[in-house]
């Protein structure tokens, strides 16, 4: 079947399987930063915005993204915040192998959207889908409530 | 390895029912969460995105919730922030993440009546109604010991009255499934509503228990009472020995929590 994703403001028309997800159809058009970790929707590490919000790809069938707007990192590259928050990242020694960094970055984006001032129970919260094999969420803590301090 | 043949997204909720009465092996879709998992064929899968169940809206008494409504835009409504002093809020935070919270939908929750569901525990205690396209209303504890296999949810009513609620649970980590999960509210009149949930089997009210509160004050007996009147199984979460013992704990740390 065919579909249309709109990939980083990039309109795409793709032949999917109907049993595809979009974690796979994202890999095969050459989107590397989207990983593929647990694929059970659970580490986080294939996080994409889908319409601006925070979605596991590796849980959603291709076919039900046909026609919403996909972001990965990539697409948000030119973007301030993006800059704004892997700085405070890369500050902080907070990404060790980078596995996990872009669904970190894209979620942490996502929230600095929907949340103004996040308190730290709030970043915690909102982060839990993200696992990080390297670091002890320490200094990724540290760094993104260094990004909320400096944004407010 | 989850195989479909065909994929399918109609425009009317009249129109998913007919594909999904009429095509052998057609199945509602969620939209595709913890699919991966299952190993399965899926002759038409059927994903109501475009009929017009995604909202959350106030009717006089009553809240409703489109059937197609993802957890996350629940969880961002304001309807549903004002509501029993925003403990829905929290119950559904405890949900997985974030990520899988904007992916999994109403429907897709409380339809398979999953015995590890924190939501369908907590709704329990809010009298609420599901509403099946073809099976029409009936109250959410009905619906959780009906065999109905072919349907559609689509909308879900919580009667919004002054009710305190409370939702306790017991996990390995916050991001996990609870091990067992309990929920308790009370109105003004002092009618109590207790459920356990996760025991692993789906959730269902502690009716015994319930009754007892009319007339007694003893909360630690009405906890032990709650606890008795279910049955426990055990997973690779926990022991039915285990489920029953921390069971009188989670019911007597809501009721507390009720009562204040």
């Amino acid at each position: 079947m065919k579909i249309t994703l709109t990939i980083n403001n990039t309109k795409r028309e793709v032949e999917i399987s109907p049993s595809e997800f979009l974690l796979d159809v994202l890999r095969r058009l050459n989107y590397s930063s989207v990983k593929k970790g647990c694929d059970t929707g659970t580490c986080g590490v294939c996080t994409v915005l889908m319409d601006g919000k925070p979605v596991l790809s590796c849980s959603i069938l291709a076919a039900s993204a046909d026609g919403h707007e996909i972001t990965t990192i990539e697409g948000i590259e030119k973007d301030p915040e993006f800059k704004n928050i892997s700085n405070a990242l890369l500050e902080e020694g907070a990404d060790q192998c980078g596995f996990c960094s872009p669904g970190l970055i894209l979620n942490v984006y996502a929230m600095g959207k929907e949340l103004k001032n996040p308190t730290e129970d709030e970043i915690k919260k909102y982060l839990v889908g993200n696992l990080c094999r390297c670091t002890g969420y320490v200094p990724q803590l540290r760094a993104i409530k260094k990004y909320f301090e400096v944004k407010a | 390895m989850i195989e479909i043949k065909d994929y399918f997204r109609p425009k009317s909720v009249e129109e998913a029912y007919e594909k999904l009465i009429n095509i052998e092996g057609a199945e509602i879709i969620g939209s595709g969460a913890f699919m991966r998992l299952a190993s399965r064929k899926i002759n038409l899968a059927i994903d109501l995105q475009d009929t017009g169940l995604n909202y959350v809206k106030l009717e006089k008494d009553e809240i409703k919730i489109g059937g197609a409504t993802p957890l996350g835009e629940v969880e961002r409504s304001e309807i549903i922030k004002e509501v029993f002093e925003g403990k829905l809020i929290h119950v559904l935070q405890s949900i997985w993440s974030v990520q899988l919270r904007n992916i999994a939908t109403i429907g897709g929750t409380i339809f398979p009546k999953l015995g590890f569901s924190d939501l369908i525990t907590a709704l329990l205690v809010l009298n609420t109604d599901v509403v099946l396209f073809n099976n029409g209303r009936m109250p959410l504890e009905v619906f959780l010991t009906e065999k109905i296999r072919k349907d559609i949810l689509v909308e879900l009513i919580i009667k919004n009255e002054n009710r305190k609620m409370s939702f306790q649970y017991m996990r390995n980590s916050f991001y996990d499934f609870s091990i067992l999960n309990s929920a308790v509210s009370v109105d003004e009149e002092r009618n109590f509503r207790i459920s356990i949930g996760a025991r692993p089997a789906v959730a269902k009210l502690a009716t015994k228990a319930m009754e007892y509160l009319k007339n007694n004050n003893d909360i630690e007996e009405a906890s032990k009472l709650a606890a008795e009147e279910m049955e426990y199984g055990s997973n690779i979460k926990a022991s039915k020995e285990y489920r029953k013992m921390i069971a009188p704990v989670l019911v007597k740390r809501g009721l507390e929590e009720v009562i204040q």
